[in-house]
C-alpha cells in the first residue's frame, strides 16, 4: 500500500522525467553548442550565431563526404529493401519447416557486435580480392540494414490476406496486373518506410564503413577525422545537428507509413466490421 | 361437419433448364497420400441455384476453388459451359467468386472496387459507370459508391463482393460461404435476398456452406459431402426426407434411427421388421447397402405426432416420457418405447400443451409409414 503510494504520488511522473533527460541530454548540447558563438563547447553560452552552419557548404571535404554518404546510402538501402522484399514475402506468406529459425538468423546481425561484424567482413573482402571502396562500404551497409528492413516490411505484409491477389486474378486480371494494382499499392507504405529506415542506419553508420572504406570517406568518418582539430568542432556540431534533425524527420517518415501499411494489411475487417 | 377449405398442392416451383453449366468428372484432389476431393462426379444445371454441403474438411471448398481456377485436380475434368477447364487460369474462366473473407480491396473505394475487373475491358462511352451503378442498385448499395471499404458494415462488405463479382456478368457465380461471418438475423435476411438475386438475374449459382439450414432454404438441389466424397446429390426437400444414408441424415437435422430385419427385398423396395414400428414397406434407396440381414431405418422426430386422450392413428407406437426440453415454439420430447434400443426423439408444437406433459407420462405417437426411411449405413 505504502509503496504503492509512494510511487504514484508524483515520484513515478519524477522518475519518468529523469529517464527522458537522461536519455536526451546528451542529444540536446549538440544543437545548443552549434548556435553558440564561442568556438569551444562550453557554459555559459556567449552569444547566438548561424556562422558554423554558413561555413558547412565552403568545406569541399564535407561535401565531398556528404556525396559519397548519399550514393552509399541509396545504394544500400535499395539493395537491403530488395532483399528484405523477398525475405518478408516469404516468412509472411508461406510455412514451412525452419522459417522461425530463418527469420532469427536473418534478425541476428541486430545484436551482433558490430566491431566484430566489421572485422569478420573485412577479412572476407579482403580474401575476395576486392579492394575497399565505397562499394564495400555498401555491402557492409546492406548486411546491417536487411534486419530492420525485415523488421519494417514483415509488419507491413503479416496478414495480407491473400484472397486479394486471388481475387484479382478471378476479376481477370493477370499476374503482373494483380501485382501493380493490388499488391504493390497495398505495401508501397511499407517499402518506402524500409527505404528510408535503411538510408538512415546507412547515413549514421560509422564502425563497419570506417573498417570497409578505402581512401573515400562518408559523413560520420568525415566527422571523426575532424574532431582531432579543436578548431573544425564548432562546424562538427553544425552538421551533427543537420544529421540528427535529418534522422529523426526520416525515422518519423517512415513510421508513420510502415503504421498505414499496417493498417491497410491488417485490419481487413474495418473498425465496423 | 364444416367445410374445408381447398388449398391445391403447390407444385415445384423450380423451373431451370436441363443443360449442364458445370461438369464435373471423376475429379480428385491428392495432397501426397491425403485425398482431399476423392473421385467426385457432379453435374450441376443452367440457372440452378446449387449448393455443396458438408463439414468442415469435406472437399466441398476445394471443389469450388477447382472450378474456379485456384486449383487444380489431380485427375478428373471439369468443364463450365461445355468448355473443358483444363489449362484455363482463373483470369480466363467465365466464373466469378465471392470469397468468404469478401477480399474488398482497401486501398479502393466501393465503386472502384466493384469497377475492378470491368476496367480491363475498356468499355466505350460511359457504359463502365452504367454497369457499376447498376451492380450496387442490384445489391441496394446506391448512393454508396465513394464510401471507402474500411467504412462498411460486414454486411455492406459482402453486398460490394457480391457486386463486385455479378458486375463481371459470369456465367456462374461462385459463392464460398459467404453468411458466415454475419450474425444470425442478418444471415437470414442475406438468404433470403441472395435467392432472390439469384432468380433475378438468372445466373448458376454454386454455393460452399455448412449451414444445413441455409443449404435447405436457398438451393434448388443440394450435394452432400463427406471425407472428399459426395454422399447426395437431391433437391433439398428429397435430402431431408430420403437421405442415403445415416451421416447424411444426421447432418441434416435430428433423426430417429431404428433397427430393423430385412424380410424382402427387391429392386424398387424393402419390407423390414422393426421391433418398435412392426412390419414396414419402404423405398429402397440407390445406395442402399445391405448389412447382413440387417438395415435402419429413420424417422425424424416431427414426424411422430402426439396422440391425445382417446385419439387413434391407424399407425401408433406407444411409450413413456422419459425427458421434456422446451423451446419456445415447440418442445422436445425424449420418450422410451418397450423393444427400441434408444428412446425415440419427438418435436411437438406447443398448441395443444405438449410442454405440460409430465416426464413420466405413458403416451401413444402417430406416424406415418411413408415417414420411415430405410438407409444404408
Amino acid at each position: 500500500m505504502r509503496a504503492r503510494r509512494f510511487l504514484s504520488g508524483g515520484w513515478l511522473s519524477v522518475y519518468a522525467f529523469l529517464y527522458v533527460v537522461f536519455l536526451y541530454l546528451p542529444v540536446i548540447f549538440l544543437p545548443i553548442f552549434s548556435i553558440n558563438t564561442a568556438p569551444t563547447p562550453k557554459f555559459p553560452l556567449t552569444g547566438f550565431t548561424l556562422q558554423w552552419y554558413a561555413d558547412l557548404p565552403h568545406t569541399p571535404a564535407l561535401l565531398d563526404a556528404a556525396w559519397n554518404s548519399l550514393k552509399v546510402g541509396v545504394s544500400a538501402s535499395i539493395l537491403a529493401t530488395v532483399l528484405g522484399i523477398l525475405a518478408a514475402r516469404s516468412i509472411t506468406r508461406y510455412r514451412y519447416p525452419g522459417r522461425r529459425t530463418i527469420n532469427g538468423l536473418i534478425m541476428a546481425p541486430l545484436v551482433l557486435p558490430e566491431v566484430i561484424v566489421a572485422i569478420s567482413m573485412l577479412l572476407v573482402m579482403l580474401q575476395l580480392g576486392l579492394s575497399l571502396s565505397l562499394f564495400t562500404v555498401v555491402l557492409g551497409h546492406v548486411l546491417v540494414c536487411i534486419p530492420y528492413s525485415m523488421t519494417v516490411l514483415t509488419s507491413g505484409f503479416e496478414g495480407f490476406d491473400r484472397s486479394l491477389e486471388e481475387a484479382s486474378a478471378d476479376l481477370g486480371e493477370s499476374a503482373f496486373g494483380t501485382f501493380r494494382r493490388v499488391t504493390l499499392p497495398m505495401v508501397a507504405p511499407a517499402i518506402i518506410s524500409s527505404l528510408l529506415v535503411c538510408f538512415t542506419i546507412s547515413l549514421d553508420e560509422f564502425i563497419i564503413a570506417f573498417f570497409l572504406t578505402g581512401t573515400e570517406a562518408t559523413l560520420p568518418i568525415y566527422i571523426w577525422g575532424q574532431l582531432r582539430f579543436a578548431s573544425k568542432l564548432p562546424g562538427v556540431l553544425a552538421l551533427g545537428t543537420l544529421l540528427l534533425v535529418a534522422s529523426f524527420l526520416l525515422m518519423t517518415v517512415a513510421e508513420i507509413l510502415r503504421r498505414r501499411a499496417a493498417r491497410r494489411t491488417q485490419n481487413q475487417g474495418g473498425i465496423y466490421a | 361437419m364444416p367445410e374445408q377449405p381447398q388449398i391445391a398442392r403447390p407444385q415445384s416451383d423450380r423451373s431451370q433448364s436441363d443443360r449442364a453449366m458445370i461438369e464435373i468428372k471423376n475429379v480428385t484432389r491428392s495432397y501426397g497420400a491425403f485425398k482431399a476431393l476423392d473421385d467426385a462426379s457432379l453435374t450441376i444445371r443452367e440457372g440452378e441455384f446449387f449448393s455443396l454441403l458438408g463439414p468442415s474438411g469435406c472437399g466441398k471448398t476445394t471443389l469450388l476453388r477447382m472450378i474456379a481456377g485456384f486449383d487444380n485436380p489431380t485427375s478428373g475434368s471439369i468443364a463450365v459451359g461445355g468448355q473443358p477447364m483444363e489449362g484455363i487460369p482463373a483470369n480466363r474462366r467465365p466464373t466469378n467468386m465471392v470469397f468468404q473473407s469478401y477480399a474488398i480491396f482497401p486501398h479502393l473505394n466501393v465503386e472502384q472496387n466493384v469497377a475492378y475487373g470491368l476496367k480491363r475491358l475498356r468499355l466505350q462511352g460511359g457504359e463502365e459507370k452504367r454497369r457499376v451503378e447498376e451492380a450496387l442498385a442490384q445489391v441496394s448499395l446506391t448512393g454508396l459508391g465513394k464510401r471507402l471499404a474500411t467504412e462498411l458494415s460486414g454486411g455492406q462488405r459482402q453486398r460490394v463482393a457480391l457486386a463486385r463479382a455479378l458486375v463481371m456478368r459470369p456465367k456462374v457465380l461462385l459463392l464460398d460461404e459467404p453468411l458466415s461471418a454475419l450474425d444470425k438475423k442478418l444471415r437470414e435476411q442475406m438468404q433470403v435476398e441472395l435467392r432472390r438475386l439469384q432468380q433475378a438475374v438468372g445466373i448458376t449459382f454454386v454455393l460452399v456452406t455448412h449451414d444445413q439450414y441455409e443449404a435447405l432454404a436457398m438451393s434448388d438441389r443440394i450435394a452432400v459431402m463427406f471425407g472428399g466424397r459426395i454422399a447426395q446429390v437431391a433437391s433439398p426437400k428429397e435430402i431431408y426426407q430420403r437421405p442415403v444414408n445415416r451421416q447424411v441424415a444426421d447432418f441434416l437435422g435430428g433423426m430417429n434411427f431404428v433397427k430393423a430385419e430385412i424380410v424382402e427385398e427387391n429392386a424398387a423396395s424393402l419390407v423390414v421388421d422393426t421391433l418398435g414400428f412392426g412390419r414396414v414397406k419402404t423405398d429402397k434407396p440407390k445406395a442402399f447397402v445391405r448389412n447382413g440381414g440387417g438395415a435402419t431405418l429413420g424417422i425424424r422426430p416431427e414426424r411422430l405426432r402426439v396422440l391425445w386422450d382417446n385419439a387413434t392413428a391407424k399407425f401408433e407406437v406407444a411409450g413413456k416420457v422419459v425427458e421434456r426440453h422446451y423451446f419456445g415454439e415447440i418442445t422436445h420430447l425424449i420418450v422410451e418405447i418397450p423393444g427400441l434400443e434408444k428412446p425415440l426423439s419427438v418435436t411437438e408444437t406447443n398448441d395443444f400443451g405438449a410442454d405440460d406433459i409430465p416426464v413420466g407420462t405413458p403416451i401413444r405417437l402417430a406416424y406415418d409409414p411413408e415417414a420411415l426411411v430405410a438407409m444404408g449405413d
